[in-house]
């Protein structure tokens, strides 16, 4: 019953978006009464859609949590002996799940812009929920033909085959969501977008509409790559924390193009300038979402990370891909001329700063998607390559640098045009720090050119991101500016995380009989023993470790090697002691010989990470900053639409006093 | 005009320096004997893909040092040594991709090795080999029994 109750849902689902896309479509002819009418049905059709497509993925986690073995996707990818967490969270560690678990939160963030926005023109909004409704009616049928998830077995199977025991882990109950939600929370951004275009409505008043969703998308796409970053981390067990891998890159394509649209919304909003420049990052933006998923799902490019592909998949979602993107850049093609430009404004102002940002983003984004499709490119033609951070880092660096350094500058100008000299102080101070954090680097010893350039910048930034507190009263400085501060601030302490990670990092590789001791770092590490353990689905071997610094007291550090026995597996499960300036990273390997006494050794593998996990601190401020903006705008416009609201009652009582005071005048009396 | 004007020069001025960066620092694929008959320049970063001869895994007395050999399509072999945990799933007579580069010796040295991580997963590189490797352990081991 589960399974069926799920598919009708889907099916209503899909049904629904079909009519929320016609109603919303009929909603535009303003010449016809009778077909305007049906407009009524677009956000009631996207409520209930919103409900039914929740319920069909609430049935699906339900078939999961129970292990309904007469469904094919639970057989396949959920065991009875697992974990019950890892039951819930395996709904969505495989293909069919997680593209129900992306129409579902695309159904629902329809659903609630349908609900709650009241603020958008009539028209514009008819549009918008048409796009929407396009949007989602594409994956209903890319979700019901070809990847039910509802889908039976003919016969039940007795046992299922399990869940990849990389995937049997915390972090994929943050970090697969997280990132959905923003994903799909840009398409929001897109449908709003095209629905402006349409409805040439592009004002700051549409700008405002649009950036609680651009903010809201944005700052999960944050949580998600780095949740994500540091889950490959732990889990992966190579220490590192991002591999410039095809399935990394598809989320960091969108966030770029996020962030870079996120600013530009925010000048549409405050200066009505950048109107097409916008809408085009909107488009921008769910087009690399669109291709994330596409990435991801089939399976195209081979990535540590892709588990779940299939290669026939692919081309239902390219076909999609082609006709959202084909469609969208053809409606901006005709429309786009009928967009009157902007305000204008100088290059040194703070339009200026964030168009140069919003440009240098846009470059970046262009660097990740060549090296990130290159392979697929001279596969074509027969050559294989693969293309990884040699590639990456300095040609990202190249553009990210002069970004950092506008990035720093451009909060102190001011709007429409600005003199330099204003802020010559802040400058100077700026340029120093860089200066002399590069100068005292390079005193220190010999490091490779990036990290010590990221750590001045870093420090620059980090010095920067308060600056535009100077002069202004603490108590009266908007929650949005915090937000930005909060937000400029982590980009630094992330991007010192990243710096020190790699230009100090410390590794050890030994083998080790229990009993011996390596120092790294002043850190001692003796290992203890090493024992066989077992868990629900898994054996393992489990070292112990004694890991202490300067005379303190031992900490215990665990590392394992498990051999998972459904599906059959091993994985390296890397033990950590986090510090406030570093982690310590433990993994054991495999038996290494004898020593000279004839004792049993033990691979070790060891590295000290300076401040590595400030990178993960500073995504999680820069979430902070996007949470904060988000309740600060949201608060103002309350509070005005409350103002605008009395202000209305009171006109109006005063309409209704003025007319009981005095009776209605006859006609002023002929002179 | 200006704007986009920038933005246009910006754009493409990503995508070349895209495409020199590329042709410089993509990691180029090479088979056994592909690197034997036009071998990389020493030092330049390349991937070395094939399959470990049967009987060539040899640890070194330090425990985490490994030297084996890499065989491809014909008789051709590169010789590899890799320092670290190797693999959980890097056995004899399996596919294996190494990153690295050639030292002066003509000895691959590994930075990394890509062993086939669980039963389903083939480096994309070997998906061409895996036949002829099927094969050939096949040949191997019904030579005996016959």
């Amino acid at each position: 019953m589960i399974a069926e109750l799920g598919l009708a849902a889907l099916w209503l689902s899909a049904a629904l978006a079909v009519l929320q896309m016609v109603s919303g479509a009929l909603g535009l002819k303003i010449g016809d009464q009778r077909l305007a009418a049906f407009a009524a049905y677009a956000r009631p059709a996207a409520v209930v859609q919103a409900f039914l497509a929740v319920l069909s993925f609430g049935m699906l986690l339900w078939a999961f949590a129970i292990t309904d073995l007469s469904i094919k996707l639970v057989a396949t990818n959920s065991h009875s002996m697992k974990p019950f967490i890892y039951k819930l969270t395996g709904t969505w560690g495989n293909h069919e799940g997680s593209m129900l678990l992306w129409v579902a939160v695309l159904a629902l963030s329809g659903g609630l812009l349908a609900g709650l926005e009241r603020r958008l023109k009539e028209r514009t909004m008819n549009a918008t929920l048409a796009v929407q409704g396009f949007v989602a009616l594409g994956f209903y049928a890319f979700l019901l033909l070809s990847s039910n998830p509802f889908e039976r077995l003919p016969v039940p199977a007795f046992e299922g085959s399990g869940l990849n025991p990389l995937l049997q882990d915390i972090g994929l109950a943050i970090h697969p969501p997280t990132l959905y939600i923003g994903y799909v929370g840009l398409s929001v951004a897109f449908s709003l977008a095209m629905g402006a275009l349409i409805t040439k409505q592009v004002t700051p008043d549409f700008a405002k509409v649009m950036r609680p969703w651009v903010l809201f998308a944005w700052v999960f796409l944050t949580l998600g790559i780095t949740a994500g970053s540091y889950w490959a981390y732990y889990e992966l067990g190579w220490g590192g924390w991002w591999f410039w891998d095809p399935v990394e890159n598809a989320s960091l394509m969108p966030w770029l193009a996020a962030t870079a649209l996120l600013h530009s919304v925010s000048v549409l909003a405050a200066r009505d300038a950048l109107r097409t420049w916008t809408i085009m990052l909107g488009v921008l933006a769910f087009s690399m979402s669109m291709l994330g998923t596409f990435l991801v799902r089939s399976g195209v490019l081979t990535s540590v990370h892709a588990f779940a592909v299939d290669p026939e998949r692919g081309t239902f979602i390219l076909v999609l891909l082609g006709l959202y993107i084909g469609g969208s850049l053809a409606i901006f093609a005709v429309r786009a001329g009928s967009i009157a430009e902007g305000k204008r404004f100088s290059a040194t102002s703070r339009e200026g700063a964030l168009v140069f940002n919003n440009v240098m983003l846009s470059a970046i984004l262009a660097i990740v998607l060549l090296g990130t499709l290159y392979p697929l490119l001279t596969e074509a033609f027969d050559v294989r390559v693969s293309v990884g951070p040699p590639y990456f880092n300095p040609a990202g660096a190249i553009f990210a640098i002069p970004m950092f350094i506008v990035m720093a500058i451009g909060p102190l100008l001011r709007w429409k045009s600005d003199k330099p000299v204003r802020i010559k102080l802040e400058l100077i101070i700026l340029a120093l720090i860089v200066v002399g954090a590069i100068v005292l680097i390079a005193v220190l010893g010999d490091y490779p050119v990036l990290p010590v350039l990221g750590l001045a910048l870093a420090a620059a930034l980090g010095v920067a991101a308060f600056l535009p507190l100077r002069g202004r009263k603490i108590s009266r400085t908007p929650l949005a500016t915090w937000g930005m501060i909060t937000a400029h601030f982590g980009v630094a302490v992330s991007l010192f995380g990243m710096a020190t990670e790699s230009a100090f990092t410390q590794e050890r590789l030994a083998a080790v009989a229990p009993g011996s001791t390596e120092e790294l770092a002043g850190w001692t590490v003796t290992l203890d023993g090493v024992d066989p353990v077992a868990g629900p689905n898994w054996t393992a071997i489990e070292a112990r470790l004694s890991a202490s610094r300067g005379g303190e007291e031992a900490t215990l550090l665990n590392p394992q090697a498990r051999n998972f026995w459904a599906p059959s597996q091993a994985t390296s499960e890397s033990a950590l002691i986090t510090r406030w300036d570093g982690q310590l990273y433990a993994v054991i390997g495999d038996t290494a010989g004898l020593d000279a006494d004839g004792n049993q050794r033990w691979q070790l593998r060891i590295w000290w990470k300076p401040f590595v996990t400030f990178i993960w601190y500073g995504g999680l401020l820069i979430s902070l900053g996007g949470i904060l903006a988000i309740i600060g705008r949201v608060r103002v416009d309350l509070r005005r639409r409350k103002a605008v609201q009395l202000g209305n009652e009171r006109r109006a009582d005063k309409a209704l006093l003025d007319q009981a005071a005095t009776p209605p005048r006859a006609e002023p009396e002929p002179v | 005009m200006a704007l986009v004007v920038f933005a246009l020069i910006a754009i493409v001025a990503a995508g070349l320096l895209a495409a020199w960066t590329l042709r410089n620092q993509a990691n180029y694929f090479y088979l056994p004997e592909q690197m034997t008959a036009s071998p990389p320049a020493v030092g330049q970063a390349v991937r070395l893909g094939g399959m470990v001869q049967p009987g060539s895994i040899a640890t070194l007395p330090d425990g985490v040092t490994v030297n084996f050999t890499v065989t491809g399509n014909t008789e051709s072999t590169v010789p590899v040594r890799y320092s670290g945990i190797l693999p959980d799933l890097f056995v004899e007579g399996s596919g294996v991709v190494a990153e690295g580069s050639l030292g002066p010796d003509g000895v691959f040295l590994a930075t990394n090795l890509l062993a086939k991580h669980d039963e389903n997963y083939v480096p994309r590189e070997l998906e061409g080999l895996e036949g002829h490797q099927a094969a050939d352990y096949a040949a191997d081991t019904t030579v005996g029994i016959e």
